[in-house]
């Protein structure tokens, strides 16, 4: 059954415009017109395209957002900053109107975005729970049935009759989690709040979700950068980009078709301009499909030659931070290529790639052993995706050390 | 969860704003919140200070006294019969109930903006959360008054209440109604232009003068004709003046004064309400 429905939902936001219209900012414009300058408050807001300069006062953070969800479902929602997600929640939690649309729903929704707004710093964890609870749109009745539970789930027993401005952030996250999961809202809204927490309180938070959405058949919106929680708690993602949808569809594809579709447009950035007088230059380089700790590590390399020669390719990665860390040498396994004229493709294959996750940076070398024909700094920046080197879930700690190997280890009693 | 017809949309989001969209069902729904608001207000106002609630009485009974030292030893405006520091009294009182009524709801949307940009609730809720719990200092105050009323009374100053003391609650009411309409309008219009912040701040000092807090409306008429009618179109003047009746048996009655409040103060609520209703959905885009 269809508990909610989007129907061309866009939402538009006035350049330059955005929360000003007072005097001062009207005087600033005035003054800047009179020396010719440019209106100093047109990039304010410019949300649609950050990189990019606006060509006309409007712009779309949302543009024909048409999706329904049925009843029990975990939508997962990603896409880069700026993609339009917040913009699309917080029309969800009718914190704000759509320019043009509609928004139909069978339940009543909740959202939980940025936990903790709405403690007050001088009320005790105890008083804030009723406060947020209610504020959440719940009664008192409801929340004084469910007070020990949120209390256990919080793990704050000891503090709850403390003022909350005494609390570490930590216990503030951990306990507006908890009046949060333990609302029963037919459809709950959810932006980023597993970012924080220690790994515990990560873990049960998810653990948490997954018994909501899948015990009690309750229907989850949800937000994150975080592939892993996505990849762990939704049945169906949906991808956005610059305020429109661009992928819909079972959680691993679209998360693929994501992580693909960014990393091409990285590779393919770098290589725009060919130095035309070198007698073999890379055309493009990409990598292949999603990075992920001891997974497969697939990159497919175009050289552009005008001379027949044997070459030899290098493949090195630093950390995000310039530091090298790893090679990938043809000449160190005794490989070398014999290139023709016109496009050559390479591929390199690694089976289990050690890397933990994080950013990395790729350099690419072409040449022989006594000549470089061609050579990229830095010329890709790719994510590592948290992964397993064996089958026992991903990496969570990185202890600082990028490698990792998987060792075959002994014991003798 | 029972079926539920595929026509059976709960509720709807949508770009088409109505004028009037008041939802009483829904505010009703969020009463606890209501209440927990005002318990918050009340407690944590004078959280960490000694003397605590106390300072709900010191504010009125200072400045009760400092206009008496003023404006009636000083400047000797003329109370009749009635001691003046009663009669001040009663003016500060009501006067600021409607003060903390009108500049805290005109603060709504600034100083919620970061709860409303997170969660939907009933944003009505939150000036009449404010309006409900500076009544409950406004009631504390007003045992103060009765205490003094009840000494000046036992030392013969001639002051005697009316049957009409009745319909005080009422006089107050529309004190709380005209100041929730104005504030609401004042909130609405601030998201944009801060300026009416600071406005609000001096205006209403400027205001207390032309109410007749610290001297009889008849006084006013008498003095200074030619001007008297900025105190007579004011209705907070008809409120105040009518207050004092009631308390002191002092000052005018007049029919058109109430039927002339009631009329603005409607008028003022109803503005409120539409252009309150106007900000709410969309003032997170330009707070």
């Amino acid at each position: 059954m269809t508990i909610l429905k989007a129907e061309n939902i866009s939402k538009q936001y006035r350049l330059g415009l955005v929360g000003t219209g007072t005097l001062s900012h009207d005087l600033n414009r005035w003054w800047a017109s009179i020396r010719g300058k440019e209106d100093p408050y047109l990039k304010v807001g410019s949300v649609n395209d950050r990189s990019t300069k606006a060509d006309s006062e409007y712009v779309w953070a949302l543009r024909d957002i048409n999706f329904e969800v049925k009843q029990g479902e975990v939508l997962g929602i990603i896409g880069k900053n700026g993609a339009g997600k917040s913009t699309l929640l917080k029309i969800l939690s009718r914190v704000t109107i759509p320019t043009t649309g509609e928004i139909k729903t069978k339940g009543r929704i909740a959202s939980l975005l940025e936990v903790g707004t709405g403690f007050h710093p001088e009320l005790t964890g105890r008083e804030n729970i009723y406060l947020n609870g209610a504020i959440l749109g719940m009664t008192k009745a409801e929340i004084k049935s469910k007070e020990a539970e949120i209390i256990e789930f919080s793990g704050c027993e000891r503090y709850i009759d403390t003022p909350v401005k005494r609390y570490s952030s930590g216990m503030r996250v951990r306990l507006a989690f908890a009046v949060a999961a333990f609302l029963e809202p037919d459809i709950l809204v959810i932006d980023e709040v597993l970012a924080v927490g220690d790994a515990e309180f990560q873990k049960k938070a998810i653990g948490k979700m997954q018994d909501i959405s899948r015990g009690d058949g309750r229907t989850v919106l949800f937000v994150s950068h975080n592939m892993v929680s996505i990849l762990n708690l939704c049945s169906r993602v949906i991808c956005m980009e610059h305020g429109k949808i661009i992928a819909d569809g079972p959680t691993e594809e679209t998360i693929d078709f994501y992580l693909n579709n960014q990393q091409d447009k990285i590779a393919n950035e770098n290589f725009k301009n060919i130095d035309s007088n070198k007698e073999i230059s890379v055309k493009e380089f990409n990598i292949m499909s999603k990075v992920k700790t001891g997974h497969v590590f697939n990159s497919e390399i175009i050289i552009h030659s005008k001379i027949e020669v044997l070459i030899q390719i290098a493949f090195t990665i630093s950390t995000a931070e310039s530091q090298p860390i790893y090679q990938i040498y043809s000449g160190h396994v005794g490989e070398s290529f014999k290139m023709k004229v016109g496009d050559n493709k390479v591929k390199i294959v690694v089976d289990s790639l050690p890397l933990v996750h994080g950013s990395y940076l790729g350099n690419l070398w072409v040449g022989t052993s006594s000549l470089t024909y061609d050579f990229h700094k830095e010329v890709i920046n790719f994510e590592v995706q948290e992964g397993a080197i064996r089958c026992d879930g991903p990496i969570s700690s990185k202890n600082g050390y990028p490698i990792i190997e998987n060792a075959n280890w002994e014991f003798y009693e | 969860m029972s079926k539920i017809d595929d026509q059976d949309w709960l509720y709807t989001i949508s770009s088409k704003r109505k004028l009037i969209d008041f939802n009483f069902q829904e505010i009703w729904r969020y009463r606890d919140l209501l209440f927990l608001f005002v318990k918050r207000d009340v407690v944590t106002v004078y959280k960490q200070t000694i003397l605590g609630p106390l300072w709900y009485l010191i504010q009125p009974l200072f400045t009760a006294l400092t206009f008496t030292l003023i404006f009636n030893k000083v400047a000797n405006i003329e109370t009749g019969t009635v001691p003046p520091f009663l009669f001040n009294l009663a003016g500060v009182s009501i006067w600021n109930y409607f003060n903390t009524c009108l500049t805290s709801t005109s603060d709504t949307f600034k100083t919620n903006a970061a709860i409303f940009g997170k969660v939907y609730f009933p944003r009505i809720i939150v000036p009449l959360s404010i309006i409900i719990s500076n009544l409950m200092k406004f009631g504390i105050q007003l045992l103060i008054f009765i205490a003094f009323y009840i000494f000046y009374y036992f030392n013969g100053a001639a002051i005697h209440l009316t049957s009409s003391v009745l319909f005080f609650p009422l006089i107050v009411m529309l004190m709380g109604l005209l100041g929730l309409g104005l504030g609401m309008i004042i909130s609405s219009m601030v998201t944009k232009y801060r300026d009416l912040k600071f406005l609000v701040g001096f205006g209403v000092q400027l205001l207390m003068y032309v109410s007749a807090v610290m001297y009889p409306l008849a006084l006013m008429r008498e003095k200074l004709p030619k001007i008297a009618w900025v105190v007579e179109y004011n209705p907070l003047a008809y409120i105040i003046e009518t207050a004092r009746y009631m308390l002191l048996g002092t000052g005018t009655f007049s029919w058109f004064g109430i039927v002339y409040t009631v009329g603005v103060t409607i008028a003022v609520l109803m503005l409120g309400i539409v252009i309150f209703n106007r900000t709410e959905k969309t003032f997170i885009d330009t707070v």
